[in-house]
């Protein structure tokens, strides 16, 4: 197959804040390279998910009059609550009992798809080519197994392959150095990970699925600045996970709550959880009076120091989350990412520099990334997910805050991740039932209205960018062994395990309901669905997740 | 032939439409904004124009917010020309509209000016009409095809009930319905040769139109919520309630 | 006192109901009201317009140039008789839409679409954004040029034993103007969803593309009713793409919408939610559908739909 070619020095895939942080940096150190950023998103921010209360630590080495600039970055926490909830009480940790990395003084509360728009007017006047709306689907390699590039994936294909009167075929994007910024579980990622073994010295990554909404809340109880945390119910002690309420401006306040995918039962409804969390009579009160105006998912890597894979490999270099460097205890991570994409793109400038052929490996980056801050705060915090997992909420939480809290980390040992999540699912006899309340349509609410709010847009008559490594398995093994997990762990509804009128399960695959967390390609017990990257634009618009 | 295509900036047809606080707007904040759907069928009409050698030049023109030169580059990247913008900051009415871009019309003589047929914004499907009065111009509203043959120009519109089809002589006025054609994607290294071609933008203010409105807005209000319906609890009453209570059969 | 033309779509049988819809609208605002009718074939609509209570003249033209509802002339014409009206109306449909901004344009005048409510003689509500925002605008113009949405009026259907003269116009001014060529009017057997006056939809329960054949259809048939789907039932091959009711389907506003086995996703309901009348049927009795609809009936469809389809 022939395709159209253009060439860039570094191409970079996924304009979130690592891929336009390293962008920036680029043309900053040497202003006439060529970069460009594609994103599947149908506009920057389009699929950029997060909390967030932001550190701005990293920006203040990247554009450190970004205040003067007009960074979307306006709300101080000015509050900061942890609670723990049993089904009907709530206590509060006082704040001098917690360790550091949980206090939030002098973070921001901010949208971080706003602060992705706002990076990327950055990098465009820089000079940066900015593509939203295209996605790489395909990482392109040379004869010598290096990576050269990236291909756009084809527009316009019928569900069943063939082209449609408006079929644009992909082009290649060829480049000297290739930045994978996809963040948590990319799809292109994740087969350069398999391709070149490289978290053959890593942990198996762990992860958490976030699910977040936006409500505009009764102006008498909204405090711009506050930030709330939780840990307790709804979740039962075996499963890791909490939620966030952060107060933004203009009456609106984010709510998030997320469980960790290592969960066990595989009746467990991530999505019920939260709805169900906010019926709680500490949480309940602020969510009354209000109007729910956006809804979301996306997972999150929370493997921290034990799993970050190698970096590099020939050809270009993992940066932000889709290596994972998100914080835990902290609950941040861009802060993280935008120090790692600039730190890669300074080891891709000085390489460029070098004009060597073969381009020389980035091995650089991770050298100055083990030096900096990134590793240290995830040394620091290493062991507190894996604590929880041995010990479960109370003991776990008890034994991984004093850790923090009186060592700052500095202990002799360091826990393992010892399996991927979806190994950790137990088979459907051997849990029970997990019975949610039904949607009350004021507090909770069901997934169809749920995702109607995460503003998709997905043309139908595409082929299905879900795929089935086997597609027998989902019947023949997921669906009598686990009772099709799927169907829950989905925050958009997509799996639906349907019965035709012979009474025969069937597995139903609504994909233009992906709101393209990730989520199915971590968790499905069988290993059996893999997550690649619909037509470019497709997908969740978020404005001001 | 020369052919200028209208396009309009507007809240993406994708995103949810929320009424503002104070109920004087609709909230635009965080929200996406597109090319006009309707507009980005008359653009790809004039583009299979221009591919079948039966147009030589397309100008694409907005009128709008500064921010609105996206939605011309837009159209560049799919194969405009060139584009025009009238800058105003102003939401002005079809009739103001019709007449700027009748100024424009005078100014570069296009033989054909394509339209879609409503913005889905106002939803006033006012503008294609009204410019074809001012430069009395024939008019082909809601085409679903087009064909030109020489100076003659067929379409087939869509009337309630049907389809009707009228011709008429170059110059003229086309607004387009959704089943006209799909339109097509952008190329990335289109979009790149887009930010090279020329954009002229034009104050408003300086084509000697006033602008004033005629209109005033009082208020805009989210449509009333559905009354509860209730449950019958037969076939016999529910035809019962349709016949004598809803009167619908 | 308001003067009021009102430009009437009409076709050789008669007047279109539309006009009756509008002509509600327009004793609203005037009681001196003036239908106007062009075209070869008015004559017969004249007469049936002159006797409707509230219409104070009618006024046709026969000229050929204003056959087929071409808007140049039409508009032309109405242009040059506007002078001593105060409201200027046509029905939002096609026609209407078609002619009157080009009349509002010929006399400087700004425009108000689709007015679903009359509040005053100056102040009118229009549905914006496909319906989900409705817009209250004041229109102090000394002219005003009103299209009405007909589905938000009633039809007028009083009868006066006074009819009201028929003047027969002789200007025919004329513009550039098209030529029209031919109009084919569907006569399918079924309406189109679009426009049909009733929908019957099918959901995912139906369990098979025969059951849409087997159970819609006769119901359809019944009622003179369009068939629409869910994305459910299309995606699971039971019905074609092109029925397909819902946000990325068709939008409908049918006077009566059933819904028979669609549990009511909320993409679904974007596209029905302004019918006038919304029917469910559904075994669930937690269905989405049913907090849409104005008469719910929990059942299985199976049982339910014939049944009804035998006592209709």
């Amino acid at each position: 197959m022939t395709r159209e070619i253009m060439v860039y020095d570094v191409v970079i895939v996924g304009a979130g804040p690592a891929g336009l942080s390293a962008a920036i940096r680029l043309k900053q150190l040497a202003p006439t390279r060529s970069v460009c950023i594609l994103d599947k998103g149908a506009d920057i921010g389009a699929h950029i998910l997060s909390g967030a209360v932001f550190e701005t630590s990293a920006l203040d080495k990247l554009i450190p009059d970004w205040q003067a600039r007009g960074a979307p970055i306006r709300v101080n926490v000015t509050e900061d609550h942890w609670l723990f909830l049993s089904a009907t009480n709530a206590w509060r940790v006082p704040s001098w009992l917690l360790p550091k990395p949980l206090h939030n003084a002098g973070n921001y509360i901010i949208s971080l798809a706003n602060l992705c728009r706002w990076l990327s007017e950055q990098a465009t006047e820089l000079g940066v080519d900015i593509y939203p709306g295209f996605a790489a689907s395909e990482i392109l390699y040379n004869d010598q197994n290096q990576v050269i590039g990236v291909a756009t994936g084809d527009m316009g294909r019928a569900k069943n392959g063939t082209e449609k009167s408006n079929f644009t075929p992909g082009i290649a994007l060829h480049a000297s150095y290739t930045l994978l910024a996809e963040g948590c579980r990319g799809s292109l990622t994740e087969s350069l990970i398999t391709r070149f073994q490289l978290r053959k010295d890593a942990c198996p990554q762990t992860y958490g699925l976030g699910i977040k909404e936006i409500w505009e809340i009764d102006p008498a109880l909204h405090r711009p600045g506050k930030v709330m945390h939780t840990a307790g119910w709804p979740l039962d002690n075996q499963t890791y996970g909490g939620s966030f309420i952060y107060h933004l401006e203009q009456n609106q306040v984010a709510i998030g709550f997320v469980t960790g995918l290592d969960y066990q039962n595989p009746y467990l409804d991530p999505f019920c959880e939260m709805q169900r969390f906010k019926t709680h009579p500490a949480i309940k009160p602020l969510f009354l009076n209000a109007k729910r105006v956006s809804y979301g998912a996306r997972a999150l890597n929370e493997g921290g120091y034990q799993s970050i894979p190698t970096l590099v490999f020939p050809g270009g270099a993992l940066i932000g989350c889709a290596a994972g460097f998100l914080n835990v205890p902290k609950i941040k991570g861009s802060h993280n990412a935008m120090k790692s994409a600039m730190l890669a793109a300074e080891a891709v400038n000085n390489a460029l520099s070098l004009n060597a052929n073969p381009r020389i490996p980035l091995h650089a980056y991770p050298a100055a990334l083990k030096q900096s801050s990134v590793y240290q705060e995830l040394h620091q915090v290493r062991n507190f997910r894996p604590w929880f997992s041995k010990l479960g909420l109370f003991w776990g939480t008890l034994v991984a805050g004093f850790e923090l809290k009186l060592f700052q980390g500095r202990v002799p040992w360091t826990l393992k991740h010892p399996r991927e999540d979806r190994a950790r699912t137990l088979k459907a006899h051997q849990a029970s039932v997990i019975h949610y309340p039904k949607a009350d349509g004021v507090l909770s609410f069901d997934r169809a209205s749920s995702v109607y709010l995460a503003n998709i847009r997905h043309d139908e008559n595409q082929p299905v960018h879900l795929h089935l490594r086997n597609p027998n398995l989902a019947i023949d093994v997921c669906y009598p062994d686990y009772a099709a997990p799927e169907q829950r762990y989905c925050p958009a509804g997509v799996y639906e395990i349907i019965h035709d009128l012979n009474k025969a399960p069937r597995l139903h695959i609504n994909a233009a309901n992906c709101v393209h967390c990730k989520t199915c390609d971590i968790k499905d017990p069988t290993d059996n669905i893999v997550w690649t990257v619909p037509e470019g634009g497709c997908g969740p618009n978020y404005p001001n997740m | 032939m020369k052919i200028l295509v209208a396009v309009k900036r507007v809240i993406d047809p994708y995103a949810k439409i929320r009424v503002n606080a104070d109920q004087t707007g609709i909230e635009t904040h965080n929200v996406k904004l597109s090319m006009n759907p309707f507009d980005e069928i008359a653009l790809e009409e004039a583009l299979r124009l221009k591919e079948q050698g039966l147009a030589s030049e397309i100008i694409v023109i907005s009128i709008g917010p500064i921010q609105a030169q996206e939605t011309l580059r837009q159209g560049l990247a799919l194969g405009a020309d060139r584009a025009i913008l009238i800058q105003t900051d102003q939401d002005l009415e079809p009739l103001v509209i019709a007449q700027l871009l009748n100024r424009i019309s005078l100014r570069e003589a296009p033989q054909l000016i394509i339209l879609g047929k409503q913005a889905i914004d106002n939803d006033a499907n006012q503008t294609g009409q009204m410019l074809a009065a001012l430069l009395n111009w024939p008019q082909a509203t809601f085409a679903s095809k087009v064909t030109i043959d020489q100076q003659r120009v067929t379409v087939e519109r869509e009337i309630d009930g049907g389809l009707q089809t009228l011709a008429f002589d170059l110059p003229g006025i086309i607004t387009t319905d959704l089943r006209l054609n799909t339109p097509r994607f952008a190329k990335l290294p289109n979009i790149m040769k887009a930010k090279s071609k020329p954009l002229e933008i034009i104050a408003s203010e300086t084509l000697g139109i006033d602008l004033t409105p005629r209109l005033t807005t009082l208020s805009i209000k989210p449509p009333p919520i559905r009354p509860k319906g209730i449950l019958v609890h037969s076939v016999d009453e529910l035809i019962d309630k349709l016949r004598f209570e809803a009167k619908v059969i | 006192m308001k003067t009021l033309l009102l430009l009437a779509e009409h076709d050789q049988h008669g007047l279109k109901p539309a006009t009756l819809n509008t002509l509600t609208a327009a004793k609203q605002l005037s009681n001196n009201i003036t239908l106007l009718l062009v075209g070869p074939d008015s004559e017969r609509a004249a007469t049936q317009a002159s006797a409707y209570q509230g219409v104070t003249n009618v006024m046709i033209n026969n000229h050929a140039c204003y056959d087929h509802g071409l808007a140049e002339n039409i508009a032309a014409l109405m242009a040059d008789l506007a002078q001593p009206f105060t409201y200027l109306l046509a029905p939002a449909t096609t026609f209407g839409k078609n002619i009157l901004p080009r009349v509002s344009a010929l006399l400087t005048i700004a425009m108000i679409s689709d007015v679903c409510e009359i509040i005053d003689d100056n102040t009118f509500v229009q549905p914006i954004y496909a319906g989900n925002a409705l817009k209250t605008v004041r229109n102090l113009q000394a002219k005003q040029v009103l299209s009405i949405r007909t589905s938000a009026f009633t039809a007028a259907g009083e009868l006066t034993s006074t009819p009201a003269p028929i003047d027969v116009l002789t200007q025919h001014p004329q513009a550039r103007a098209c030529t029209f060529i031919n109009q084919q009017l569907t006569v399918s057997t079924r309406p189109e969803l679009t426009s049909a006056r009733v929908i019957i939809a099918g959901g995912r329960a139906l369990q098979s593309a025969d059951n849409f054949d087997t159970l819609l259809a006769p119901l359809a048939t019944k009622l003179n009713a369009a068939i629409g789907a869910s994305r459910a039932a299309v995606d699971a091959g039971f019905a074609p793409n092109d029925q397909q009711v819902g946000q990325t389907g068709k939008i409908v506003a049918p006077e009566l919408y059933i819904a028979i086995g669609i549990s009511g996703a909320i993409q679904h309901l974007a596209g029905m939610k302004d019918s006038n009348v919304i029917v469910a049927i559904n075994c669930d009795p937690d269905a989405a559908i049913f907090h849409c609809a104005d008469y719910g009936l929990v059942g299985d469809l199976h049982q339910i739909v014939p049944e009804l389809i035998e006592k209709l």
